[in-house]
């Protein structure tokens, strides 16, 4: 297990004693430091503690290392690019605006009044209510494919519900658009007439694009996200607890609440995070599925229902460059919320390190 | 299962338990009650897509019922939560299957020969044929040129996190690749058109800003880096790190121990992850939606020029006002969905096979 020395090699990050006497690590253990074991801990990490080319002056380890860093600077190059460019974009028309960019309701780039409010209401209202709508789903799903379900059908299954997740958003669109407007506006009728009481389902018409249709479609499109992600945390249950819960005379139900949810907790509320997200970026589904309007309005049935970025992609086409600036802003509002929202999942997921490689 | 049965003790260890056939039962009992309420009886006005949501309600209710009874409240709970856990299953599939259903039976029609080899050029509201022939191009550019800039970068940027990366650049590179993965497309493409069609391009277009392919290309290289970089590097994590030691105890430099020992290791995983990757960038609608234009004829120049998309194809078709434009957008839809799926299907084929686990 001990790295080679090379004479070659100028700094080591092995302890020194090492060089001296080469009996193996059981010796040492009783003279160990701490700063001993800092420095083995060091080398261990380090998986060759030996830089092995070091003599050359231009060399390849340089230039490959040179190469691996600027790559993974990169990530950091671009995320910064897209902040710095969509800002000095936005800038522009922010200024040129006539009233509160972000309190303002209307888009009327004309007549330089417009504003994010009303999007940035529908694009949270609407992934919210997609998420109510998914989540508990998913999450049975999830279950019946870790615990319920009888292996082949769980691992076929689980492939299905993968390819699914790889469905482009567009196709979902058009199948909200083309397919589902019907029977939602029927169920749009139906709860108005039996639930109008309810302030969501007052309205009493026009029905079809609609903040339901576009939940709902939005809903599916994110079901597979989430349950996938759900399944990974739910199969890494360690079998021992879900044994000893068993052993103790818990129904199934019962091991699952007290064994499985709890471990899984942190990894659910990362996949739904993970999925709000998802749900908030959404543009092509949601611009063919709502109503396109600029009001904040609590109503689910009525025709109706705009979020930020499928107003960008309806009202691109149409958009000069003041236009195009106004938009560029509405974006930069819409990377903020998602930039906040995928943050707050990573450092849940961070916090438990073995549902890193699964979401 | 939960229960123990210790044969030659005289008393019976278990509870009473429902028969097998009561479930079934009970759900026969649902759904005739709820066909005679809401169906024929037309109660709350329904519909057969009522009735059914009824009956499985009537089920749970009966069923939580009639356990508590018999078995008590635990197993009851037991039976309503595995119940509602097979029903979300069913719920689920329903929409997805319908998607599946519309999207084959609509999109056969227009899947013909002119389909795959005709664009749009010429074609007028009335007529019926034209085809996605100059999307399909453009779609086939516009992802391999973004796989060709994203898969070097991604695959260097996880060599750098997991044989270098050591201290606050790692761990911040690290963190950020995971934060990008979630960063919505538009914004990715909104970037582009901010640095790229009305920035960078200017230089090499006398000043005009421009839309192209490979300003779609480069949106989607936003969207690729990150994942390209999550899978690979955790298949390079997946490397025994015997292999590298043995590469070092021969004396090889790291570099070369990367390139020629972990690389080819993790080389199918990779591959995977990189067709992923790929998959998920040809189906992108919105960024390519802002930066590439969008065109009726064939170009087959990424670099100048308005071009299309088997994406955009779909929008523009889902709202033209023809009615030969529904047809185009369905095969349009179905042959994207075919195109998608076989990368994915293939390149989850590729990591089954591969050795790391």
């Amino acid at each position: 297990m001990n790295p080679p020395s090379l004479p070659g090699s100028t700094q080591s990050a092995e302890p020194p004693e090492r060089e001296q006497s080469p009996w193996g690590p059981e010796r040492r253990l009783p003279e160990s430091t701490p700063a001993a074991d800092a420095a083995t801990t060091r080398a261990q990490e380090a998986r060759v503690p030996v830089d092995l080319g070091r003599r050359k002056s231009l060399n390849g380890e340089k230039l490959f290392r040179w190469l691996t860093t600027g790559s993974g600077a990169a990530v950091l190059v671009i995320i910064v690019a897209i902040a710095v460019f969509l800002i000095a974009k936005a800038i522009p028309a922010i200024q040129g605006d006539k009233v509160n960019f972000l309190t303002e309701k209307t888009w009327q780039v004309p007549d330089r009044v417009f504003g994010v409010a009303a999007l940035a209401f529908g694009t949270v209202y609407t992934a919210v209510i997609a998420l109510i709508i998914a989540v508990p789903v998913a999450l049975g799903i999830a279950l019946c494919l870790s615990h319920y379900a009888h292996r082949t059908v769980a691992t076929t299954l689980g492939f299905v519900i993968d390819l699914l997740a790889a469905v482009p958003s567009i196709v979902f669109g058009l199948w909200g658009r083309e397919y589902l407007i019907d029977p939602v506006r029927d169920l749009s009728a139906w709860l108005h007439k039996y639930f109008g009481w309810i302030p969501i389902f007052g309205s009493d018409g026009p029905y079809g694009k609609s903040i339901l249709l576009g939940s709902l479609v939005l809903a599916i499109m994110i079901l597979p996200i989430i349950t996938a992600l759900s399944r990974e945390v739910f199969q890494q249950t360690p079998k021992m607890n879900e044994e000893a819960a068993l052993a103790l005379g818990a129904t199934k139900w019962e091991m699952i609440r007290t064994a499985v949810l709890p471990y899984g907790r942190p990894g659910l509320i990362a996949a739904t995070i993970l999925g709000l997200g998802r749900a908030l970026g959404e543009t092509i589904a949601l611009a063919m599925t709502l109503g396109g309007t600029f009001v904040i309005s609590w109503d689910v049935v009525e025709v109706g229902g705009n979020t930020i970025a499928a107003n960008i992609a309806n009202h691109f086409g149409e958009a000069d460059d003041f236009g195009r600036g106004a938009l560029i802003a509405s974006g930069l509002v819409l990377f903020a919320i998602t930039l906040v929202v995928n943050v707050t999942a990573r450092v849940i997921i961070y916090r438990r390190r073995e549902f890193r490689s699964a979401l | 299962m939960t229960t123990i049965s210790t044969p030659g003790i005289g008393t019976d260890l278990r509870g009473r338990r429902l028969p097998k056939w009561a479930p079934w039962a009970i759900a026969a009992g649902a759904a005739v009650l709820s066909y005679l309420a809401i169906y024929l009886g037309g109660l709350l006005d329904g519909g057969w897509v009522l009735t059914a949501v009824v009956a499985v309600l009537l089920y749970l209710v009966l069923l939580a019922a009639v356990a508590t009874g018999v078995e008590g409240s635990r197993a009851a709970r037991n039976r309503v939560a595995t119940s509602l856990i097979y029903s979300a299953f069913v719920l689920a599939l329903l929409p997805l299957l319908s998607v599946v259903y519309t999207l084959v039976s609509k999109g056969v029609s227009r899947i013909d020969a002119d389909f795959f080899t005709h664009s749009m050029n010429g074609i007028t509201a009335f007529d019926a044929n034209g085809g996605a022939y100059h999307a399909m191009i453009g779609t086939l550019e516009q992802v391999g040129l973004a796989a060709l800039i994203s898969v070097p970068l991604g695959v260097a940027a996880a060599v750098y996190i997991v044989e270098y990366g050591r201290g606050k650049l790692a761990t911040a590179i690290r963190f950020f690749v995971d934060v990008m993965t979630g960063i919505p497309s538009i914004i990715a493409g909104l970037f582009v058109l901010a640095f790229y069609v009305f920035g960078m391009y200017k230089f090499f277009n006398h000043g005009q800003g421009g839309y192209s392919g490979f300003a779609a290309s480069l949106a989607l290289v936003v969207l690729m880096l990150p994942t390209v970089t999550r899978s690979c590097e955790e298949m390079l994590r997946l490397v025994p790190d015997a292999l590298r030691e043995g590469s070092y105890a021969l004396g090889i430099a790291k570099w070369k121990t990367v390139m020629r020992v972990v690389l080819p290791t993790a080389l199918p995983g990779i591959v995977t992850g990189v067709m992923l990757a790929v998959a998920r960038a040809a189906g992108e609608t919105a960024p390519v939606l802002l930066v590439s234009g969008g065109f009726n004829s064939i170009n087959f120049n990424p670099f100048s020029g308005n071009q299309s998309s088997l994406a955009i194809y779909i929008w523009d078709q889902a709202g033209a006002a023809s009615q030969y434009a529904p047809a185009r957008a369905w095969s349009a839809a179905l042959t994207l969905v075919a195109f998608v799926l076989t990368l994915t299907i293939v390149a989850k084929l590729l990591a089954r096979r591969s050795k790391l686990k």
